[in-house]
């Protein structure tokens, strides 16, 4: 069953949202394909048989003939619109989600995707999905526009804050696709990625089971759990090395130099600050890049990281 | 007065002039030192400076392209880190689109061909005309100032509210500068617009219209109509920007899928500004090249209005992933469709022309064919982009970056270089490096394919575009993109290198090199002054290569020479559409 273009696209692994897509591919290739060889050959045929032999060279005047212009009008037209139908069609699929799809919902921010599930288990960047089910994946921002893209699937939407948008899909395999933000988003934009892991499904309920309840454990537990779903560590190091922010090594009771020249040392009260507010207080030679956590962590959650940050050293 | 002179004009004497072999008085001659070009209100002058600007800025973002592509040679870091990358991409778009793509044909190529085409001395409003180039040399001003504020990383659309919250001051200086820049833009337009309405040389009806008129003419009207609305936009993202105004920013209780719609309102017939004059290069060079008729000159012509008309109307189609209702989303996929008949039919009609032609596969025309398959290539995949549900796919990939250089790059900037060695001797008086020549057109061809055919693939693989780091399945494609955009740069240094050489010691050119029936060729080389030292007086299409040159050299044969005498030519130009 191998057609022409197969070679640019990535495997088919959910077929109910893929299939019409890559159909209409294929034909957009395969018809322009025939156009533009017979462009091509009617240049070069012409280029040659025509060839100019001398400076004197009559050349016949037509000036038009209607019925040329109307075949090389209607043909075209009657092609896109035979496109237009098929893609309006494969993009109503893909806006309609079927009734029993299990809803997962999804935050992506600079610069980490947040799954979140029914029985309040919580992943970063891992998205876990059964196989054979259609899955519905609501998604809202909190900071700029993203977009959600699993290229295995034909999947995308933009993630735009202010409002939830959704996609749907149903993978036939189990593994692994990979996920990309596809709306520019800043300095790691490129490194936004994800990934879809597709069970089982009674593995997945396994998995579910495992990882439901939410956070639990001691203070410092709880915080560095925190600390890992909200994909801090994008930016904030554990080892001392600096990346997009300062590092957590060491922070607690640190004395840091601020961008406007004052200095500061690590508290309860600072991190709380910059959790909640980060434009507030930049600490020197860092840029303040990072969404404002108001609102999105609760006083509790908050104490629990400072416990956690107290620890890294 | 007027109608008593008119009556007379009825029976309008006209005579042959030839045009000389050996100009003493040029253009280049008269007004000599920088500050009479500074001052110039002449429309070929203006154009040359334009076309410097134009070159300058090419040269600047190609090589930024050049370092962009040299980045992605390896998944993660090459030579540059992602802020800088990040930077250099949105720089590299702002300034190919803003300073390049977006006056090149019509202020550079246009401003000096539109007038001479008309047989008019000038365009109608020279002043206007100097002073929209300085608004230009404005423009670029304020976006070097957003360079030295820090610069600016939001991509050349300034997507809110990521443009919001990225360096404000960077953000606020580039976006005044395509704001002031856009006046200049207007200014082109409005002018042009009055020329080709009140300034045709007697005889020039307008079925008599070169067809590079015609596409000067629809790209006017987009100017015109469609950048004050990108200038409101920017205003408003300022506003929010500086007195956090709630429009865009969610934060502050806007939407930013409202300033998409404004954006791409300007920006989707922007494309239109970019792409129709190359058009009408196309018609020209295709004509004079195949020594034949343009087959279906009303096709054509009007085919660059329908353009126009139905490009206002498809920018919903930049929006398919973004969130947009699915009525627009609908309505904008139809539409676009729409837009693609008439570009088909251009192709159609321009290999028309070539059949039982005479054809001379001289540089211009190289150009012709190159841009003839390339643009195919452009349009073929607009269509597939066009698609809803395989855009879904598509959007915001490679897919998209190599359509738009396909039609962009591809397009445009391969008509403007048809254009420019069709027009150079006419501009400099002077020939250039014929074999150098058609050897850079091959290496353009071959450099930009091997660039951007890859891009195609991994854009549909998933490979998602303004990536700094990409996953390694992707290298293989990225390495030979980035190979082949160093041919291409080879490629313009050759072409820097003999048009410029061709300046100092090129072979003196012949008033008309390629035997062109175009009024603009019936001029010396380089034109006079005042472009024609007589009226010229027109009674054959643009295109009638059956009918004999000396019919194409008329004048009147009295004199109206001379400043008053634009008066006189106005009456005349009325009583030929009257009689």
């Amino acid at each position: 069953m191998g057609r022409l273009f197969d070679f640019m696209l990535p495997d088919n692994k959910s077929p109910l949202t893929a299939d019409s897509t890559d159909g209409l591919f294929h034909f957009i290739n395969e018809v322009s394909l025939i156009f533009l060889v017979g462009i091509t050959i009617a240049l070069i045929y012409f280029a040659i048989k025509y060839k100019r032999k001398s400076e004197d060279d009559k050349t016949p005047v037509i000036t038009h003939n209607n019925t040329l212009e109307i075949t090389w009008s209607v043909i075209p037209l009657l092609i896109v619109m035979v496109v237009f139908g098929w893609g309006y069609s494969g993009w109503l699929n893909l806006k309609a989600v079927p009734n029993d799809a299990y809803e997962i919902q999804a935050t992506g921010y600079k610069w980490n995707w947040n799954f979140n599930y029914e029985n309040g288990a919580q992943t970063l960047n891992e998205l876990h999905v059964p196989k054979g089910r259609p899955i519905k994946v609501v998604m809202q921002s909190r900071d700029v526009l993203h977009s959600f893209f699993i290229p295995d699937y034909r999947v995308k939407h933009d993630v735009v804050p202010g409002r939830y948008t959704y996609v749907w899909f149903q993978a036939e395999e189990t593994g692994e696709s990979v996920i990309f933000c596809t709306e520019y988003c800043g300095t790691s934009h490129s490194d936004m990625l994800a990934k879809v892991i597709v069970h089982e499904p009674d593995e997945f309920e396994q998995w579910l089971e495992l990882n439901g309840g939410g956070i639990q454990g001691t203070p410092v537990e709880q915080g560095e759990q925190l600390v890992s779903l909200q994909g801090c560590q994008t930016c904030h190091s554990i080892d001392g090395s600096p990346k997009i922010g300062p590092t957590f090594k060491g922070i607690w009771e640190r004395e840091q130099q601020l961008t406007d020249g004052s200095t500061v040392v690590v508290d309860e009260n600072y991190i709380r600050e910059s959790i909640l507010y980060p434009g507030n207080k930049v600490v020197a030679g860092y840029q303040n890049v990072m969404s404002p956590y108001e609102g999105r962590l609760s006083d509790d959650e908050i104490t629990n990281i400072i416990e956690y940050l107290k620890t890294i050293n | 007065m007027a109608i008593t002179e008119a009556k007379k004009m009825t029976t309008l004497q006209v005579k042959r002039f030839k045009p000389s072999e050996n100009p003493t008085n040029t253009f280049l001659t008269d007004e000599k030192g920088v500050w009479a070009w500074m001052t110039t209100v002449d429309h070929k002058k203006i154009g040359i400076m334009y076309l410097v600007a134009v070159a300058f800025f090419f040269a600047l973002a190609g090589f930024l392209a050049i370092a962009l592509r040299t980045e992605l040679w390896t998944p993660a870091k090459t030579f540059i880190e992602a802020d800088t990358y990040n930077q250099l991409f949105t720089l590299h778009g702002a300034m190919m689109v803003f300073f390049v793509l977006v006056p090149s044909i019509p202020a550079a190529l246009g401003n000096f061909i539109l007038p001479m085409q008309l047989g008019a001395k000038d365009v109608a409003f020279p002043r206007l005309n100097l002073a929209s180039l300085y608004i230009y040399v404005a423009g670029a001003i304020f976006t070097f100032a957003a360079l030295a504020s820090g610069g600016f990383d939001t991509g050349w659309t300034f997507y809110t509210p990521y443009s919001s919250d990225s360096n404000a001051a960077g953000v606020i200086w580039v976006t005044l500068g395509v704001f002031i820049l856009g006046f200049s833009s207007i200014l082109t337009g409005t002018n042009f617009i009055t020329t080709i309405h009140k300034l045709r040389a007697p005889g020039i009806t307008w079925d008599r219209l070169p067809l590079n008129i015609w596409a000067l003419y629809a790209t006017s009207i987009i100017q015109v109509l469609a950048t004050p609305v990108l200038a409101i936009t920017i205003l408003l993202l300022s506003f929010e920007n500086i007195m956090d105004i709630g429009i865009f920013d969610p934060a502050l209780g806007g939407d930013p899928v409202l300033f998409q719609h404004f954006f791409w309102f300007y920006s989707h017939p922007a494309v239109y500004i970019m792409i129709v004059p190359g058009f009408g290069i196309i018609s020209e060079v295709i004509s004079t090249f195949s020594k034949k008729t343009v087959f279906g000159y009303w096709a054509i012509a009007l085919s660059s209005l329908a353009i126009a008309f139905i490009g206002f109307l498809v920018w919903g189609h930049h929006m398919f992933t973004s969130g947009q209702s699915a009525v627009a989303t609908t309505v904008f996929s139809f539409l676009t469709f729409l837009v693609g008949i008439p570009t088909g039919i251009k192709i159609f009609n321009w290999i028309a022309t070539l059949y039982r032609g005479s054809i001379d596969m001289k540089t211009p025309m190289l150009y012709v064919f190159i841009f003839l398959f390339l643009f195919s290539i452009g349009g073929f995949t607009g269509i597939m982009l066009g698609a809803l549900s395989v855009d879904i796919h598509l959007h915001d990939t490679y897919y998209v970056v190599a359509h738009f250089h396909y039609v962009m790059m591809g397009g445009t900037l391969i008509a403007l270089l048809a254009g420019l060695h069709y027009w150079w001797p006419k501009m400099t008086g002077k020939m250039y490096n014929e074999k150098l020549a058609q050897i850079s057109a091959v290496l353009i061809f071959i450099g930009f394919n091997m660039t951007f055919l890859p891009q195609f693939i991994m854009g549909a693989q998933g490979m998602p575009r303004r990536y700094y780091n990409y996953i390694d399945q992707f290298t293989p494609f990225h390495q030979t993109s980035t190979i082949g955009s160093y041919i291409l740069g080879v490629a313009f240094l050759i072409i820097l290198y003999y048009l410029v050489k061709s300046l100092y010691s090129g072979e003196k050119a012949p008033s008309n090199p390629w035997n062109s029936r175009g009024l603009e060729w019936q001029s010396t080389s380089p034109p006079d002054f005042h472009n024609f030292d007589h009226t010229p007086v027109v009674i054959n299409g643009p295109y009638d290569y059956h009918k004999p040159m000396e019919e194409f050299q008329l004048g009147l044969a009295v004199s109206h020479n001379g400043h008053d005498a634009e008066h006189a030519s106005a009456d005349v130009n009325k009583t030929e559409e009257k009689a």
